[in-house]
């Protein structure tokens, strides 16, 4: 069977993550910021008795802020990394489908961000779609600054 | 019949598991009749339930096991080391066996004759000499009362808990929908009641995850007696901080990193009776294992006083072995050298055994220990031992906190780093800023004050009077001041260590879920001062702390802070004081010989600090004071603290025994001067001659000679008989005697009868403190 993918949109983008790395789809309740965190690092929530993490992945990409104060139902994708709970903000989560290829390297100039997260092109049954790197979306700009 | 069998087994397994400790322990003291109860009883429950389920070989054994005991009981036979370890293998076996049946399997072939024939007095053969003993810190108690257990995966458990806590949510959720609509008055009752409940539940679930460290401490005796028979060494083991808790699952993580480092101790650190004499220690080898809460860290030390690790035997072995080069070696320090013995592939033990030293293991600790989020520290002094330390975080375990708040954030602080909680408005409080850096003086003292709201980089939305100060001690560092919006409650948090990204900023120790279910962030108080700008002292020495001498900052003194016998304040230097003693006032101290003696022990020392000898009364403790070659005792009331002096001291207007006064956390305190004192006190005696003091003893008296020779000489007298020309510094006759001539010296009378003594020239002649003081008197006397 091939690899199941979410399709979500973010910074108007869609794109792609593996579903089987997202364990539910959440909407966003109360936020609670953490000061002198990366900025990309939107806060924490709640998700029943588990705290979440939240990314705002606009920002981890560099490509705006979303403004998670505004009263608006949000949406997350939730995914476990190294036995945290994250939440990864996006526009509007679309659906799932089935990945038709293997992911492959794309050789047209991306957006610096997108660069930083991608883990190729797979080709779906909506044509081809950028698959992205959950890890390193958590991981925010300056993460390789900082490994450096 | 099934389930009979299952509710056997488990049964025989909780009192196998808490049995390890309590035979080695019974070993140690045999006439320890509660742990000789509790091991007849479990080979009585074992015998008896076997018939039943007809295991004749387990019903022979513990049978068996149960005679041998039962005649022990009755003080028929005396247990020896060649008993115990015969118990111990038969319980072993049965441990096999009850495995064996819990698994379903055909009971394990093999003879049991030879282990019940271990058990007749007198017999050899498995029985290994006993070498091991145990002082547990639960001596007195032991563990006779199993209490009814069953057995859980730690899924299940966390299933419950997350459940527990959901319904704690919607429990909030639904008063807060009561409140919005308020309804029937008896649908409120109902809902209270129903409130109880869950947070009675609440309570139940999390304690289920804690667990003693006892449980991982209790089959630590067991296995160095083990051990040590099987390298013919012998090792005492000294257990302590078994009450302190910490998550199951934690627990299970350092097993195996304990058990190995305890592994390593006996095999390598402590070494055989033979050589420990030889290097003037005491033949037995001493492992100490303590557990204790620090800050939010568990930290688990593993002492032993065996020949310690050589750092450059290991540098040489890590060269060879191409752990590290050549160049890498000659810079390293004594702690990064002793460090490399985590890394993969290095063993200093030239010989492998079959208990460690194959270059496995301590790269295997320190990786297990990281996992968890822990660190294993090592400190040896070649000849002296060794000590490892594990520092296991405390997340995951329930943490007692203040939740505070920033604006209307809430943030929680744990509640061991906090000293105290004033008002910025308060009377004792005054805020200063300093060339930009706050300073509050509470109480006369000052510390560093950093506003969170400022470290966090919220906007500023109080003034700064109006704020409460938390002030802070993080474990290790100084105090500083803490200026929050508001506080609110104390709460008992359990704490979840949080995403890497935010314990990154090094301000927060982890998160926690609050009652509402809103999450909070629980502050590392060290790293909020690191951030906020705060100089702590021992901050700074940071990754080489282990490098710095304790006394590197000869500015700080420390000082015992006390309370004298007149209720004064008094701080005296630490240096000067060897040990702190308790005296029944009215025997041991007397007014002799122009000054107030007390005794100690065999030694009369003179007694300071008393301003009304008379008003002595109960038991005084008494500082002993030490100058390197004279004691001299100091009565007090009580000990305050120990404290380090780093203020200047206001000198004295007069020479005297208080040599100054300054200010110890904020209050006043006398310091002592010790040299006074001890020139005071002591002048006489220490410009004595050391000339040899003599003592006339009638020769003919066997109980002078038999019973009061010995502790003459010993209080430093050469005896002499009443024929013997040499000039006396005492006589001691009875008092019944005459004696011929003026032979010189102090006369003392010996009276048989108590009342006969007046306690000046007459003492009743088994008054040791009267005699003692006489001899002491005498000496003085003679200037």
């Amino acid at each position: 069977m091939n690899e199941l993918l979410l399709i979500v949109s973010i910074a108007g983008s869609r794109v792609a993550m593996p579903a089987a790395a997202v364990e539910s789809v959440v909407e966003l309740d109360t936020l609670i910021p953490v000061p002198r965190a990366p900025a990309h690092l939107a806060g924490l929530s709640a998700l029943r008795s588990r705290v979440l993490t939240v990314i705002d992945c606009q920002r981890s990409l560099e490509l705006g802020a979303t403004d998670l104060s505004d009263g608006n139902i949000h949406e997350a994708a939730v995914v476990e990394l190294d036995g945290h709970n994250y939440a990864l903000t996006v526009d509007a989560v679309e659906d799932v489908v089935e990945a038709l290829s293997e992911p492959a390297a794309i050789r047209a100039a991306m957006g610096e961000g997108w660069e930083r997260v991608s883990l190729g092109m797979v080709e779906t049954e909506e044509g081809p779609l950028l698959l992205v790197d959950v890890a390193a979306l958590i991981a925010g700009p300056g993460a390789e600054a900082r490994a450096a | 019949m099934d389930d009979l069998i299952a509710d056997f087994v488990a049964e025989c397994r909780e009192m196998l598991e808490s049995l390890g400790g309590e035979i080695v322990a019974w070993e140690a003291n045999p006439d320890d009749r509660s742990r000789l109860d509790s091991i007849f009883r479990f080979v009585h429950t074992v015998k008896g339930n076997c018939g039943f389920f007809d295991f004749p070989r387990l019903e022979a054994l513990s049978h068996a096991a149960e005679d041998a005991l039962a005649d022990c009981r009755s003080g028929r036979r005396v247990p020896d080391g060649a008993l115990v370890s015969a118990v111990l293998a038969i319980i072993d076996r049965i441990g096999e066996m009850i495995a064996a049946i819990d698994a379903g399997e055909e009971l394990p072939s093999g003879d049991d004759s030879g282990l019940i024939d271990a058990l007749a007095p007198g017999a050899e053969g498995a029985a290994a000499p006993a070498v091991a003993t145990v002082v547990a810190d639960n001596g007195a108690k032991g563990s006779n009362a199993t209490p009814r257990t069953i057995r859980l995966s730690v899924e299940l458990l966390d299933r419950v808990m997350s459940g527990v806590s959901d319904m704690v949510l919607a429990r909030n959720e639904l008063a807060r929908r009561l409140r919005e609509a308020p309804g029937e008055v008896e649908v409120g009752g109902a809902f209270e009641r129903l409130s109880g409940i869950i947070a009675e539940m609440r309570d139940a679930i999390t304690r289920t995850r804690m667990q003693r460290i006892e449980n991982l401490f209790v089959a630590l005796p067991r296995m160095v007696r083990d051990l040590s028979s099987e390298l013919g060494k012998q090792v005492l083991v000294d257990i302590d901080g078994g009450d302190v808790e910490l998550d199951r699952e934690m627990i299970e993580m350092i097993r195996d990193p304990l058990t190995h480092i305890i592994r390593n101790a006996v095999d390598h650190g402590i070494e055989p009776p033979a050589d420990r004499l030889k290097a003037g220690k005491r033949e037995i080898g001493l492992l100490s294992v303590s557990a204790r809460q620090s800050g939010n860290q568990i930290l688990i030390e593993i002492a032993d006083d065996g020949k310690g690790i050589d750092g450059s035997k290991l540098v040489e072995k890590a060269l060879a072995n191409g752990v590290i080069e050549r160049d890498v070696a000659q810079r390293l320090s004594k702690g990064e050298q002793l460090a490399l013995i985590f890394e993969a592939g290095l063993s200093t033990a030239k010989e492998v055994t079959a208990i460690s030293g194959r270059g496995v293991g301590m790269d295997v600790v320190r990786s297990n220990v990281e996992r968890i989020g822990g660190v294993v520290e090592v400190d040896s002094l070649p000849g002296k031992g060794t000590r490892m330390t594990l520092r296991v975080p405390l997340t995951l375990t329930i943490i007692p906190a203040l939740t505070v708040s920033i604006g209307k954030q809430h943030f929680a602080i744990p509640r061991s780093a906090i000293e105290e909680i004033v008002r910025a408005n308060g009377a004792s409080v005054t805020l200063e800023t300093i060339g930009g850096a706050g300073v509050a003086t509470i109480r006369g003292r000052r510390v560093p004050e950093v506003a969170l709201a400022d470290v966090l980089g919220l906007p500023n939305t109080m003034s700064d009077d109006e704020r409460t100060l938390v002030v802070l001690r993080p474990s290790g560092g100084d105090v500083y001041a803490l200026a929050v919006d508001r506080i609110h409650d104390h709460e008992e948090l359990v704490v979840k260590p949080a995403a890497p990204a935010v314990m990154a900023t090094g301000l927060y120790a982890g998160t926690t879920l609050a009652d509402d279910g809103s999450p909070i962030l629980l502050f590392d108080p060290a790293g909020l001062a690191q951030v906020g700008g705060v100089r702590l002292e021992t901050l700074e020495r940071g990754g080489r702390a282990a490098e710095a001498p304790a006394a590197a900052n000869s500015n700080e003194i420390p000082v015992l802070l006390f309370r004298g016998l007149d209720g004064a304040r008094r701080a005296l230097r630490l240096g000067v004081v060897d040990r702190i003693e308790e005296v029944e006032a009215k025997d041991a101290i007397r007014h002799s010989a122009g000054q107030l003696r007390v005794q100690l022990g065999d030694a009369i020392l003179p007694l300071a600090g008393v301003d009304q000898p008379d008003a002595l009364e109960g038991k005084v403790r008494v500082f002993r004071l030490n100058d390197g070659s004279h004691e001299i005792g100091y009565a007090f009331r009580e000990v305050i603290d120990l404290k380090s002096l780093d203020r200047d001291v206001i000198p004295a207007d007069a020479p005297g025994d208080v040599g100054g006064v300054t200010l110890i956390e904020g209050e006043p305190a006398e310091l002592i001067d010790a040299h006074w004192i001890f020139a005071e006190y002591l002048g006489v005696a220490a410009t004595r001659p050391a000339a040899q003091l003599v003592c006339r003893l009638p020769e003919n008296d066997a109980w002078m000679q038999n019973m009061l020779r010995p502790i003459i000489e010993a209080a430093g007298y050469l005896v002499i008989g009443e024929k013997d020309e040499l000039s006396a510094d005492i006589t001691i006759v009875s008092q019944d005697r005459e004696i011929a001539a003026e032979q010189g010296g102090r006369v003392l009378r010996l009276a048989t009868d108590p009342d006969a003594a007046d306690g000046l020239d007459s003492v009743y002649r088994y008054d040791r403190t009267g005699l003692l003081i006489a001899l002491k008197a005498a000496s003085a006397g003679r200037r």
